[in-house]
């Protein structure tokens, strides 16, 4: 367990390390490179030639990019010359309410896909079946913003329940909760096509093992089996799952933030793709990658805790 | 529930489809049997079928139906159906139908591009860091982690606004995303492939590292990257789509779906519903397709080793 965990544990630190050298690599693939990315595309050869010798740009790249390590181990993420703040307090606004959206969104289509999956894998191959794996194959197939705006007519134009547009940045998200259902059942939905096929699988596996065998032949109920023994073997993979979707999540949640205009991290980083405000951009990729890490490494680690075979060997 | 748990095996869709198949063309190859497989499988046959009458109605299409996709007409926009404009008319006058041809052209060509550029390159990869083993696999793969834990579309917005859109260069951005999943596959298979008393003898015999991932490794996980490419197809299919929507996709006045359905959608609020809904099903009529396509030539490849 402890040689397991050591091991994944330097696995993300390398992982890590290597984010910031793509994020640093895609800081000099910049037209102008850093100098520009903190000016803007327009700055004039003077601006960017001071720039350089006042943080250091002329220094060979390997230095500059300790140098750049270290500012963010100090939690120095750059400043928005366009939006007048720094990125940090950008970041550390909109990320709450990003993890809102992602969280809640997230725990709904568990909560959602768990029982479909079952079900499906119980009724294999029959109508039910076929139906429910009709819908997550067209989930999956839709493009996020198209299923967003078919929620907005249905449910907001056709009949009339809830606003077309998510919460402010002025007030506090749960003062808003009308705001919150359609941008929130958009990304349920998405994450429910994503997990529900293979929660499916997931029991269909278990259901040919071993020990459904025995308990079957020594009588239990198949209720029992179900509820008892198939069950929680089944969701075991879910939270290596969840760990593994996260990207996939996240990139869901940049466009539901868009359609709906939710202020939160996906939004600023697209205003900032729209309107070049590189430092915003550069901040927001290294947090949303370290996240991810952070993510499936937890995910690893739950299973381990979870599951005997890992722990023991 | 009431119905009960299935108790007995639940044999996998391929293996059943094996022992039918099998009794049928007991004397045929492993390739003849592979396509009987497939075309036992009428979700990929549909899916089949519709990326054909896609490929049909893109590019023989316009040949038929001509429109004018290149000057607006803005004394005829945003017209619903009728008989002269069938699908309608967008907000700068052009003939819905027509576009539709059109647009799916560029989107289609993007897709199966894509899936190219970014089969090679994950092959390539993989190949080379499970052969190579050691520290190069180590770094190779890492990378590749590395470069999976930055969000798809945030890693291609940020790439797509270095870089000022048009088609080729978005096909190698979005090709640039892509790879990173069949090289995890292939290298996994490759790790081992090596093992394997066949790449061993070859290896006795004195074949160098190129000839026995050429002549060895790449054969053997053609079925893999195969199941993979098409599901490449229909995620870059979606990926240019919400390009297009964020609006750092295919620019004006060259039409693809995306950028259509988009659009469409901007104009949600004034009740253009023909100017949504084209578009949009025909995207994801593609994308499912290829994901049937996708699965039915994974039970084909399944039963083909299963065979061997």
């Amino acid at each position: 367990m402890q040689a397991f965990l050591l091991r994944r544990l330097l696995q993300a630190i390398a992982v890590l390390l290597g984010v910031t050298i793509i994020t640093f690599i895609l800081l000099h693939l910049l037209p102008g490179g850093p100098a520009k990315a903190a000016l803007g595309l327009r700055a004039n050869k003077a601006q960017i030639a001071a720039f350089d010798i006042k943080f250091g740009l002329l220094q060979p790249l390997p230095v500059q990019y300790v140098d750049w390590v270290n500012q963010l181990l100090h939690g120095n993420l750059g400043f928005s010359y366009k939006l007048n703040q720094s990125v940090d307090s950008l970041l550390s606004e909109n990320v709450p309410r990003t993890l809102a959206l992602v969280g809640v969104s997230t725990a709904l289509a568990i909560m959602v896909a768990i029982p479909a999956g079952v079900y499906q894998a119980v009724r294999r191959n029959k109508p039910e079946d076929y139906v429910l794996t009709g819908f997550s194959f067209i989930f999956y197939s839709m493009p996020s913003f198209f299923l967003g705006t078919i929620l907005i007519i249905l449910l907001s134009q056709v009949l009339p329940f809830f606003p077309p547009l998510g919460p402010t940045a002025t007030s506090p998200l749960w003062q808003q909760i009308p705001n919150l259902v359609l941008p929130v059942l958009t990304l349920t939905l998405i994450t429910i096509a994503l997990f529900s096929r293979y929660m499916r699988s997931s029991v269909l596996e278990n259901l040919v093992q071993d020990y459904v065998r025995t308990a079957d032949s020594k009588g239990v109920s198949r209720r029992v089996i179900l509820f008892r023994h198939v069950l929680p073997n089944a969701m075991l993979p879910i939270v290596t799952l969840i760990g593994l979707s996260l990207p996939g999540i996240l990139s869901g949640a940049l466009i539901v933030e868009s359609v709906f205009n939710y202020p939160g991290m996906g939004l600023l980083f697209w205003n900032a793709a729209q309107t070049e405000d590189f430092p915003v951009m550069l901040g927001t990729t290294i947090v949303v990658g370290v996240a991810v890490v952070i993510g499936s490494l937890l995910a690893d680690i739950l299973y381990a805790v979870f599951d005997p075979r890992i722990r023991y060997s | 529930m009431t119905g009960g748990i299935p108790i007995e095996p639940p044999r996998s869709l391929g293996a059943e489809s094996a022992a039918d198949a099998g009794e049928i063309h007991s004397s045929g190859g492993a390739f003849r049997l592979a396509v009987a497989v497939f075309t036992e499988n009428r979700l990929a046959l549909v899916g089949l079928f519709v990326v054909a009458f896609f490929i049909l109605f893109c590019f023989v299409g316009p040949v038929l139906y001509h429109t004018n996709q290149v000057q607006t007409r803005l004394g005829i926009e945003n017209e619903g159906p009728s008989l002269h404009h069938p699908l309608g008319t967008d907000t700068v006058g052009y003939d819905l139908l027509g576009r539709l041809m059109v647009g799916g052209q560029t989107t289609l060509v993007v897709g199966l591009v894509v899936s190219l550029l970014a089969t090679s390159m994950g092959v390539a990869w993989g190949a080379i860091a499970g052969f190579a083993g050691g520290l190069v696999d180590g770094v190779m793969m890492r990378a590749v982690d590395a470069l999976l834990a930055i969000p798809t579309l945030f890693l291609l917005l940020f790439l797509s606004s270095i870089f000022s859109p048009s088609e080729p260069l978005l096909i190698v951005v979005i090709a640039s995303v892509a790879w990173l999943v069949p090289s995890r596959l292939v290298r996994a298979e490759t790790l081992s492939l090596k093992t394997r008393n066949f790449v061993e003898a070859a290896q006795g015999q004195g074949a160098g590292p190129l000839r026995i991932i050429f002549r060895h490794v790449i054969p053997n996980v053609f079925g893999t990257v195969a199941v993979n490419s098409t599901f490449q197809v229909a995620d870059a299919v979606l990926a240019v789509t919400s390009l297009s929507f964020l609006g750092l996709g295919i620019p004006p006045p060259a039409a693809n779906w995306g950028g259509m359905l988009s659009d469409g959608v901007n104009y949600v609020y004034s009740g253009y519903w023909w100017q949504i809904w084209p578009a949009g099903v025909c995207i994801v009529l593609v994308v499912v397709a290829f994901n049937f396509i996708g699965d039915g030539l994974r039970d084909a490849f399944e039963v083909r080793l299963q065979r061997r």
